[in-house]
This record gives structure tokens, sequence and C-alpha cells, in this order.
């Protein structure tokens, strides 16, 4: 499956939704040229070199946040990381502010991590830059389903008709709402499952199954995501305990063998262990968890180096 | 205060009238209706050939945040937008800082109004002690001032037994209970309408059935006290067959509907403008289909802007963090008659009825008709003409119409037969010059 489109038509990624199956299949296939640069002694390109990238992390970030930072290293760029803690947001200053002065350094990029929805949106209809929104919320969260597609993918050799089902805390989750985006346009069959308390009014109507027992989403699953319960935006009316929860969505050894043959599993991170994921699933044979981190610095330099303006080389 | 409209095409639903009539207004009040009337000597005329005349607008639910607030509008730049969208009346609701819970806040609005408005002012009293839904205010006190309905607006009455008391007591008053429609639990945290739209933008909701169970709850206390209940922006199906019913059975309840729910709904939050955010919020197509159909059959009495001016800063910030609120006085004719009348979906008469005579009729105030021996408050709409939103004589503008040009164009806004805004190319009354919008401001009524 190669891609039709040669770039990108945005100056921004703001998430899934606007992107095209054609800028889709171009990033991911961008992304499989990267991939060898981080198995090479020296991993290191000059493509970036002296564009200014800057991260900002208006939330807690482990994973994207580093995974974006090797990305440009990795491409040369400059790079400049900030946390809301100890910043002058800490003072009340407000986001439109803090990127207009972020704006008056001239950076080449942003990378922005905000709990609110619609916050890259905002920066990308202000500032000259690029943005590229690293988590809004429960709104998108594109690089994430860029590099859990590039890992299917890799998997199944395409994204068509492969089944994936995405288990656990679809309300409060950026990057189901990116996944779907992603997988509908490319094909696959999406099947969610959860309580009803975590899942978000009418989601059917984008294209997917909705049932609320794990062993339904099992079956006949190629792809067997698992999302975080987001312990910390659960109010007590949402499930009544972890141990409810474990017992009645959480993935094990047992429960897992309704799922296809060759089935993989993934997850996001980071995982509560004996929540929504039991030890042995995750580090088990299926999981491909560590594969996806891996992949999520390939994907990374690939939208970097799209959004720089660069196009796909035939090699 | 004399004052000769003529020419015009006179739409009055409060006597069945719509002709080609000139109006006379004599010491503040219409004195004669009817064609060839002529300007007695002194008499300044407005010539108001190709537009409608009709009642001053009567708006039953505005924010004018003056005392406390003056950074987002005051009684002054307020009622400048009231006359610069038709209306002649609005309803001051009370959560102003401090909130219009004490007789000495009541008179401050009176007073400001008098020195400073250019529109006529009636303050609304809040239900409770600092909006805070714990014990009644000084009710008969706030009626006396001046108050022609409580309403702790911007925040529902949890309690119903307080609920329940103030339809109770404000009854003996002769006032009606303005209620937000809210539940508070099932809207915690919600910045728009609980819906497909919600879930693709990751954006915590604010389900229907909330507003459909306080104003279920509202109707069975109506019932147990025999109150009087106005609903505020109505916004759901559910709301609107619970008053559908309410009134079958003959009951003391009206409501109201908002131009902005009227016309918009909550696919265009995707654009994650602040200038859509408000509560109740924009709803599904569904629903606002039905206020469509509730206009079409009357069970909505009233169009009320909720005009809630917020400042530039509060609303250039995040879509979560953005306060609740949009402006409505100026636009709100152009955008009703835009989506009612040019659709075909009512004929003007009713929406003259909708905005004018059946407000005042609602809360029992001058205005709403041009029955001779009413108060001289009139309208003078081009309905050929368009506006175009690129500013606005409120301190704010926070509204969906942002730089959008509309048909339908305000002429002239008269106020007790005084012109407190005339949008006329050029100063063309006889005699001598009228004042202009901007010089307006220092008219006394």
């Amino acid at each position: 499956m190669r891609s039709q489109a040669t770039a990108l038509r945005s100056k921004d990624l703001l998430g899934i939704e606007p992107l095209s199956p054609e800028e889709i299949s171009l990033i991911l296939d961008t992304a499989e040229g990267f991939r060898e640069v981080s198995e090479r002694p020296i991993k290191k390109v000059p493509t970036l070199r002296g564009q200014l990238v800057i991260n900002l992390f208006m939330e807690a970030s482990t994973r994207t946040r580093v995974s974006f930072e090797i990305a440009e290293k990795r491409l040369s760029a400059d790079t400049l990381s900030f946390s809301a803690s100890g910043s002058s947001v800490e003072k009340g200053e407000t986001l439109i502010d803090t990127a207009q002065n972020l704006m008056a350094m001239q950076p080449d990029m942003i990378v922005i991590r905000h709990r609110h929805p619609g916050s890259p949106k905002m920066l990308a209809d202000l500032l000259p830059a690029s943005i590229i929104n690293a988590g809004d919320g429960a709104h998108e969260h594109p690089t994430q389903a860029l590099l859990d597609a590039f890992t299917i993918r890799e998997k199944f050799g395409r994204l068509a008709g492969v089944n994936v089902s995405i288990i656990g805390d679809i309300a409060h989750s950026r990057v189901v709402r990116s996944n779907i985006h992603l997988l509908t346009k490319m094909k696959a069959n999406v099947t969610l499952a959860a309580p009803p308390t975590l899942m978000p009014a009418e989601i059917e109507k984008m294209g997917v199954r909705v049932v609320h027992s794990l062993d339904e989403a099992l079956e006949g699953a190629d792809v067997v995501m698992m999302l975080r319960i987001q312990l910390e935006r659960q109010s007590k009316t949402t499930f009544p305990s972890l141990r409810e929860y474990f017992n009645t969505f959480g993935l094990t050894p047992e429960r897992l063998r309704r799922a296809n043959d060759g089935a993989i599993v993934m997850h996001p991170g980071p995982m509560n262990r004996g929540v929504e994921i039991s030890s042995d699933v995750a580090d088990g044979p299926y999981s491909v968890i560590l594969e996806q981190v891996t992949n999520g610095v390939a994907v990374r330099m690939a939208v970097l180096y799209l959004l720089a303006g660069g196009h796909l080389q035939e090699s | 205060m004399n004052l000769l409209i003529s020419n015009g095409r006179v739409v009055d639903p409060s006597q069945n009238l719509d002709r080609a009539a000139d109006v006379l207004i004599e010491d503040g009040l219409v004195a004669k209706i009817g064609p060839g009337l002529k300007a007695p000597k002194g008499v300044a005329t407005i010539d108001a050939a190709g537009c409608i005349v009709i009642p001053g607008l009567v708006d039953l639910h505005t924010h004018l945040r003056e005392p406390g607030q003056e950074h987002k509008e005051t009684i002054r730049t307020g009622t400048e937008a009231a006359v610069a969208g038709g209306y002649t009346s609005v309803c001051a609701m009370a959560n102003t800082t401090p909130p219009n819970d004490e007789r000495p806040v009541t008179e401050m609005i009176v007073a400001e109004a008098q020195r400073n408005g250019v529109c006529r002012v009636y303050p609304i009293g809040a239900v409770s002690k600092g909006l805070a839904g714990l014990e009644l205010s000084e009710m008969a006190d706030l009626r006396g001032a001046g108050c022609v309905a409580f309403s702790d607006d911007g925040k529902p009455v949890t309690n119903s037994k307080l609920m329940r008391a103030a339809l109770e007591y404000a009854r003996m008053l002769g006032a009606p209970v303005i209620a937000h429609e809210e539940d508070a639990f099932l809207a915690e945290g919600a910045v728009m309408h609980e819906g497909y739209y919600s879930t693709l933008l990751g954006m915590k909701g604010a389900p229907a059935a909330g507003e459909e169970i306080l104003t279920s709850r509202d109707i069975h206390l109506v019932e147990l006290t025999g109150g009087r209940l106005h609903v505020a922006h109505l916004s759901t199906v559910g709301a609107i067959e619970a008053v559908r019913r309410a009134k079958s059975r003959g009951l003391a309840v009206t409501c109201e509907a908002t131009p902005h729910h009227i016309a918009l709904t909550d696919e265009a939050v995707q654009s994650f403008s602040t200038d859509l955010k408000m509560n109740p919020p924009l709803r599904s197509e569904a629903h606002r289909r039905a206020l469509l159909e509730a206009i079409k059959d009357g069970t909505i009495d009233v169009i009320a802007t909720d005009h809630a001016p917020h400042h530039p800063d509060e609303k250039r910030v995040e879509f979560d963090l953005a306060p609740f609120g949009v402006i409505g006085l100026e636009t709100a004719f152009a955008v009703c008659h835009e989506v009612l009348v040019k659709s075909k979906t009512i004929k003007l008469a009713q929406l003259v009825d909708l905005m004018s005579t059946r407000p005042a009729r609602t809360f029992n105030l001058p205005g709403g008709t041009l029955k001779p021996g009413s108060a001289g408050d009139v309208a003078v709409i081009d309905l050929d003409g368009a506006t175009e939103f690129a500013s606005f004589r409120s301190r704010s503008h926070n509204s969906p119409w942002r730089g959008r040009t509309l048909g339908t164009r305000v002429v002239a806004t008269v106020v007790g037969g005084v012109v407190r805004f005339d949008g006329r190319p050029s100063p063309a009354v006889e005699g001598k010059s009228r004042p202009q919008a901007a010089r307006a401001r220092g008219a006394r009524r």
C-alpha cells in the first residue's frame, strides 16, 4: 500500500480527523524510512538542522514528550521543552500570551500537550509556526494513533479489514478518538468496549461497533487495544471499584483466548497493571506495547519532517 | 416627546394591525394611528417609507452587568445596544456584583437607568440572597423598589423547597419566577451539549435530561403552589414537551427561547469558538427543530436574548475556561427574521408578537402595543436593508454573528416619543437635526 500524496496539505497536525487516507499513508510510509535511522550507530540525520522546535507540555507526559524530543534530536533540530510547572503559566499567563511570547523567539514548530480540547487549534489559528497536537484533553492525540497504525500495519501488512477492539475508558480518551478517525478512514473494523458509564454519547455515529462486554469485544479481534483507566479523572460514579473493573473488563491471558490467532495486544501507556491489564498479558508474547514506543519515534520523525516541508522520497 | 412616524407599514399584533399608516406620538404616548396624519406644528417626523413600524422590542432576559462588572457592560452601553437592535425595554438580570438581592441595588439600577439609560430598564430581583440558593431574598422590598420578576438566573435553584417558597411568595407579589432549568449534578463540569459533537470534541457535555428534569420539577411546583413560572431559555425537546403539557392543563407557565438556540446547533462548536459557549448550550438539530415547532404552535411565548456580555480577555481563552454567554440585543431581530420569517416558519406579525407584544404581556410591562394611550415605544425597521455586525454598541463583542452581515436594518428606535437610536444615513428629520446614535447617549428621556 503506497501512498499517493507526497506532502501534507496543512502546516499543522491538529488531529487525525482533518487528514485524508492518502495523508495518513504518506506519514506511515515516511515513518518506515525513518525507523532505520534509529538502528544506525550514529542515530542522526541533518534534515531539520537550524530549525527550532519548542515542546510545550502543559500537562504531565513521559512517553510522548521524550519521544518527540528524541525524534527532534535525531532530525538535528534545536529543541527546547518546557512544562506548565515552573513557567509563567503558574503566574496566571494565558495560553495565548505564552504562545505569542514563544513565537517571538521564532520557532519553526511547536509541539503542544494541553488538558483543554481545541488549544492546539487556538495556537494554529494565531501563529505562523507549525503546531503539532501532542494530546488536547479528551479530543485528539494524532501521533499516538499514527504510531498505533504503524504498529498494526507492521504486524498485519495492512489496516483495511483488520478487526481492532479498543477497551477501557473511552469517555476520557483522546487516544481512542484519534484511533477511531484513523482506523475508520483506513477501513479497519473498530469495536469499542467499556461499561456504559465510560462510553460517551452517540459514539457509534463515528462508525464503530459498541459493546459492553469484554468477551464480546475480544471475539474475532486481531488487535486488542487496552486503554488506561484514568484514575485521576474518575469520579465515584463511573464504576464501583477497581476490583470490579478488573473482574469485568481487565484483560487476562484466559480471556484473551477469545481473540483471533495471532492477535496482538496494545496499550498507549501508562499502564495500570492489575486494573485494565494483567502483567501476564502486558509482558506476554502477544504484547507489542514496547514496539509501539519504539515506533513512536519514527512516526514523530516523519510528522516533523513532513510538516517542515519534506516530501516522501522513493528509495 | 412628540413625534410623527409616517409612511410606514404598521405591524402591531396587539390590535391585529398590518397596514400602511402613520403613528403620532404625543407626550410620550401613542396618540393616533391612521393614514395621512399631519404633524402638528413643531413636531418632528420620521419618514418610515419602505419600513415596518412596530411596537418597540421587549427583552425579558438581559444581563446589563452593572453594578460591579462594568468592564463587560454598563447600563448605558447595554441600553445603547438595546436601542440599536430595536429594543425599547429590557429586563435586567440579577446576577450583578453585588447581586440584585436588596432594595439599594434595585434603586441604584433604576436610578442609573434614569440617568444614563436610553431605553426602559426593568430590574429582576434575585430569588435568593447572594444567589446562593439557600434563603429567600426580601422579595416584597425588591418588588416595591421596581423589580418585575425574580430569578437566580445563571444558576438553577437546586433546592426544591426554596423554589416552592419562591413561587408561593412571588405569587403574593403578583410576579413570576424565572427559572434557569438545569440539574446541577448532571451538568457538572459541562461546557457544551452532550451528544455526538461533545463526544467528537472530547468535551464534557450537559445532557438534555438535566434541563427536562428541572423544568418538570418546577411545573409540578407550580401545580402545588399556584405560582407563576417563566422558564428561561428553553432548549430541549423534553422541556418543550413539559411546558406544552403544563399549558394544556391551564397552569401559569410561560417560556422563552433565544435567537441563538433557534439559529444554531452544537455542530458549530467544532470551531472551538468561545462565542458559541453559553448555558444552556447549543443543542443538536433535533432540539432546534423542536424549538421551531414550538414557536409555530405557540408553546414558546417569547423570544428573549439572554444578552450576556463578557470582556474579550475573558473569552480569548481555551473553550473549557471561557465564561458562558453571548450578546444578542443588536442581532436578535435580524437573526430571528432570517431564521423564522424569511424561512416562512412564521409570519412577520408573529415575530413581532414574540419579541414585543407577548414579552410585555408576560411580565405585565408597558409597551408591546401601539394602541392609542400606550407607551410611545416604536421600532422602525427596514426589512430589505442589511446590517454588518463588524462592531457593537455593547461594550463586549462575544457574538456568534460578529463579522457577519444579516438582512434587516434598524432605522430608528423611539422610546417614549424620543428617538434613542437613529440609523438613518443623515439627519433627515424635519425641523431640527436629531441626535445621532452616539449623541443619543446624553439625551434624557
